[in-house]
């Protein structure tokens, strides 16, 4: 690996080494002291977000083609490890009090946050399937880290199976995107096809294939089937970096190879990706009104907005829209992950043993309990439906606005439709909170009650003063071959 | 000074929420006087901004205009500014907000810190959409109202409270989505958010000024609420605790007629033309079918309820008479029904404090017992159904006078129909009037009733005062419109050449 490479790739090798480092160290860790690895990741995570703070702002392409470090993936790179010091800060206090605390915990979270990371920056197929496989293996086992209990196994089972079957769909895809164009990586894919050089057919069916791949990864429907089984048998610290964690890389990827590798065929996949996004947001939204489990509910939710940020792609495919499309989809997948950890952060402070504490009715009354934790619930499920003044509303605004920029109105219709439905759903849970008499427990912990906090005083300070991270995303331009 | 007067008035209230929200759980009192005390300073601010406004010139005054967020060509801007067409709704927010604290005051007992931070913030939202002069802040401040209104009727409502929450939330929003990606497609076609200069540019196609026309009256037809899209409001109005209902019906339904005559009317002219007799119609829908439901309630509140369907209706007529006197009348019968409907809200919540029932037939003769609180009801009554002398018939008489010299409406029918419904409104109002005060004392739970107090009448007085002003000698009021409708009517009538 040379010199460019290597300072490209700099903060997900941080992770990397970081992480085997602290397999060993935490052999060393008395079992009463685990709380030590759990810092220690911080330390690392910390460590590689310094690391990318510094480096933005340039654009390296790595020689070979395989890695690029351009704004787009600082931009993303810098989300994820503010995502996971959240998951640390989450789990901190969580998973002792389940009963699960294990220093590997943290060590699995830093190499699925390093693969993310390699997700992000990768601008070759087969490099995105490699950064795929690190993120997704350390959370299967994460999903399964409460077994013996049933739900977790089911759990981890469920994502293995399906998430493997997903990896089948990509690399077969990558096979035939080859088989068209001899190459695998961006550039070279991108020079034969503008050449017209390929065998289309081929490539039409790789590039299809790809979407499935991913389509699974951010949950797409209907390949969201796993979704919801999966989110509520993880542990909830596990479900809630989940969330957000591999939704973005999955994203990322999604937005990369199709943006970047295939933007010549963007008029055949735009289309589909449109009816795509379009069921994604109709049907993740009427099957979360059905939820009576928070859990469940937040997983239909999170498909919901998959289907939002989908909308994105073939608003991209247009003509000149690309560029404030790609930057419109990060500024929105900062607002989701935002209200979304936030969200999370809730349902685990009202989670009680044994999965107790996870039905809606269980937030009855939690205004008159704790009015500010109600509040801040309050700002995550406004946010997620996009009402101002959240980071959700601000996310929403710059979405529709790519999707009219590029003429799709009937899609913006159907964006507006879902979200009022959303609006349902969400309320339910404010209406419990605030209407509905009841007495729940809370359980309080310093650093989840912290990782609330941040996270509420972030949806709504980027809903108020958006303007500085707004210019950070449209200066994250993604590096085009 | 000048440049942050309109920022003053309108974030006044934030401040007096966050004092609420920081003071002890359990001193409720100081959270009351907080909350009227930095209302009522609210609306010493917003005379101070009055005496600044110059009501000879039509154009946008005290204006503060600022860069807000910058994305690519985008600049949206944090851009607020007064004229004649805004100016009388902000005092009215303002001077009812005080009044419906004070109406409130031992009406709500639980929760008192979070009623008193929503019901602040609910100003902030209401002055805001009244002032934005930038349609994404517009938006914010449109969309940001919803949300206090929603918990005020969800938390301290009536038994049906949570339905009618959710029930008004997703009704407005099913309008304002519709409207925000309106905005949107302005902004991306004319790379600009500010209303002046988007009514000045002027320049959209009139085929798409019709998609735009219907998508910004979605979400304000929905507001006001014009028939067929009513049906959300009783619900709200009964559900809601009287504060709620009180700013519910005098300011927040302004919102939506507000919204036409700020956005609909100059920004589309064209299609505001084209579209005239059919507002006009469903406006003289909403009044008969308002009217005719009000006589057959049996409850109280939802006869008020029922009766601002028909009163907006008035005001939509006048609007869309789309000349001088039609939106003269039309923006003070907006004033109008704040200030009787308000009343009337007020006065059914101090019955309703008193005997927990609102239904007519629990009452009678209350006259014997409560003289004072009777005499401030029938004046409020005369008001709402338009007796000369009271602020009701100046409003009503103008808007008829509007339509019936309107040519965008083209048939006189519109104003005799109306016209019909003055007479309905006499007859349910008066029919109310008798069933409550009239009659013999014969309900034993009445006779221990007591006649209202001095904080009640505090309540009402600065109302009625304002009802004989506005009755008796209107003048000032529309002196502070008129050149802002003047100005708009020209525009309207450049596009009524156009259309023809």
């Amino acid at each position: 690996m040379d010199g460019i490479t290597l300072s490209a790739m700099l903060p997900a090798l941080i992770l990397i080494v970081w992480a085997c480092a602290l397999l060993i160290i935490d052999l060393f860790v008395p079992r009463k002291w685990e709380a030590i690895t759990a810092q220690l990741a911080a330390v690392g995570i910390l460590g590689a977000l310094l690391v990318c703070l510094l480096q933005t702002g340039g654009q390296i392409v790595s020689p070979d083609g395989m890695i690029v470090a351009d704004g787009y993936a600082a931009f993303l790179q810098v989300l994820f490890l503010f995502s996971g010091l959240i998951a640390i800060a989450q789990a901190y206090d969580y998973i002792r009090r389940t009963g699960i605390e294990r220093g590997e915990y943290y060590i699995l979270l830093l190499f699925t946050l390093a693969g993310m990371l390699i997700m992000a920056q990768s601008t070759n197929l087969v490099m995105i399937f490699l950064a795929l496989e690190v993120l997704s293996i350390p959370l299967y086992v994460l999903s399964g880290f409460a077994r013996p209990e049933l739900a977790s196994e089911e759990s981890a089972l469920k994502y293995f199976l399906l998430g493997a079957f997903a990896s089948g769909f990509f690399a077969f895809g990558i096979a035939m995107v080859y088989g068209g164009t001899g190459f695998v990586g961006f550039e070279e894919i991108v020079s034969v096809l503008s050449a017209q050089e390929a065998d289309l057919t081929l490539v039409l069916i790789g590039a299809g294939m790809i979407l499935v791949g991913l389509g699974f990864k951010v949950a797409a429907v209907p390949f969201h089937m796993w979704t919801p089984d999966v989110y509520e048998g993880a542990p909830s610290s596990v479900t809630s970096f989940m969330s957000v964690g591999a939704k973005v890389a999955g994203f990322a990827a999604l937005l990369r190879v199709f943006v970047a590798a295939f933007p010549d065929l963007a008029a055949s996949w735009g289309a589909v990706i449109a009816v795509l996004a379009s069921a994604t947001m109709i049907w993740g939204n009427i099957a979360a009104i059905a939820q009576n489990n928070i859990k469940r509910m937040l997983a239909y939710s999170s498909i919901a907005h998959a289907g939002y940020m989908l909308m994105i792609l073939p608003a991209a495919a247009s003509e000149g829209v690309a560029a404030s499309a790609v930057s419109g989809a990060i500024y929105y997948l900062l607002a989701y992950a935002v209200a979304n950890l936030g969200a999370w952060g809730v349902v685990i402070t009202l989670e009680k043993q044994e999965a107790k504490g996870l039905e809606l009715d269980d937030y009855n009354g939690l205004f008159s309990r704790s009015p500010w934790l109600a509040a801040a619930m309050t700002i995550f499920l406004l946010s997620l439906t996009g009402v101002p003044p959240t980071v959700g509303f601000t996310g929403k605004f710059f979405i529709f606005k790519a999707v009219l920029d590029a003429d799709l109105v009937w899609l913006a219709l159907i964006g507006v439709a879902a979200s009022l439905v959303s609006a349902f759903y969400y309320l339910r849970v404010v209406i419990n909170m605030f209407m509905k008499p009841g007495e729940p427990e809370i359980r309080r912990s310093v650093l989840l009650q912290a990782t609330v906090w941040v996270t509420a005083l972030a949806t709504l300070l980027l809903g108020i003063f958006p303007g500085s991270v707004l210019a950070l995303a449209e200066k994250a331009t993604m590096w085009l071959p | 000074m000048n440049a942050w007067m309109l920022t003053l008035v309108t974030f006044f209230p934030l401040l007096g929420a966050l004092i609420v929200l920081v003071l002890p759980e359990k001193r409720s009192t100081a959270m009351r006087w907080t909350a009227f005390l930095f209302s009522l300073a609210t609306f010493g601010l917003s005379l101070w901004m009055l005496s600044m406004f110059d009501s000879s010139n039509p154009d946008l005054q005290l204006v503060t205009r600022l860069p807000w967020i910058r994305i690519s060509t985008w600049t949206i801007e944090y851009h607020l500014g007064l004229d004649g067409l805004s100016v009388l709704l902000v005092l009215l927010t303002t001077f009812l907000t005080p009044i419906a604290i004070l109406s409130t005051w031992t009406a709500v007992q639980e929760r008192v810190k979070a009623f008193m931070a929503f019901f602040l913030l609910l100003e902030v939202g209401m002055t805001g959409v009244f002032l934005a002069q930038d349609l994404f802040l517009f938006y914010i401040f449109w969309e940001f109202s919803l949300v206090p209104m929603y918990f005020l009727i969800g938390i301290w409502g009536g038994p049906k409270r949570m339905y009618a929450a959710i029930k008004f939330f997703l009704y407005t929003m099913a309008g304002s989505l519709l409207m925000l990606l309106a905005i949107l497609w302005l902004g991306i076609s004319a790379d600009t958010f500010s209303v002046p200069d988007l009514v000045a540019s002027g320049n959209i196609p009139a085929d798409i000024q019709t998609w735009l026309f219907l998508a910004f009256a979605a979400a304000f037809a929905i507001k006001v609420p014009m028939f067929p899209l009513h049906s959300w409001l009783p619900d709200a109005h009964v559900q809601a605790p009287t504060a709620g209902s009180v700013i519910l019906a005098g300011v927040m339904l302004k919102m939506g007629t507000y919204g036409f005559l700020r956005f609909n009317i100059p920004l589309f002219p064209e299609a505001a033309v084209k579209f005239a007799p059919w507002m006009g119609a469903l406006a003289v829908i909403g009044i008969l079918y308002g009217a005719a439901v009000s006589f057959s309630q049996q409850d109280v509140k939802k006869l008020v309820a029922y009766s601002s369907v028909s009163h907006l209706g008035f005001v939509m007529l006048g609007l869309f008479a789309l000349n001088t006197q039609g939106i003269q009348g039309g923006i003070l019968q907006m004033i109008n029904h704040g200030l009787s409907t308000g009343a009337l809200f007020i006065i059914v919540g101090m019955i309703y404090e008193r005997r927990h029932t609102r239904e007519m037939d629990a009452f009678g003769g209350l006259w014997k017992i409560m003289p004072v609180y009777g005499t401030l009801a029938l004046i409020v009554t005369l008001s709402s159904m338009g007796l000369p002398g009271l602020n009701g018939f100046v409003g009503e008489f103008t808007i008829l006078l509007g339509s019936f010299g309107s040519e965008a409406l083209g048939s006189v029918w519109f104003t005799a129909l109306a016209a019909g419904g003055v007479i309905l409104a006499a007859i349910y109002m008066l029919f109310m009037f008798q069933k409550l005060f009239l009659g013999k004392l014969d309900k034993d739970e009445n006779k221990a009733l007591k006649d209202i107090n001095a904080r009640e009448v505090l309540t009402l007085l600065p109302l009625i005062v304002l009802i004989f002003w506005i009755g008796l000698y209107p003048k000032p009021f529309f002196n502070l419109i008129s050149p802002a409708v003047e100005q708009l009517t020209q525009l309207l009538q450049t596009a009524a050449m156009v259309v023809k």
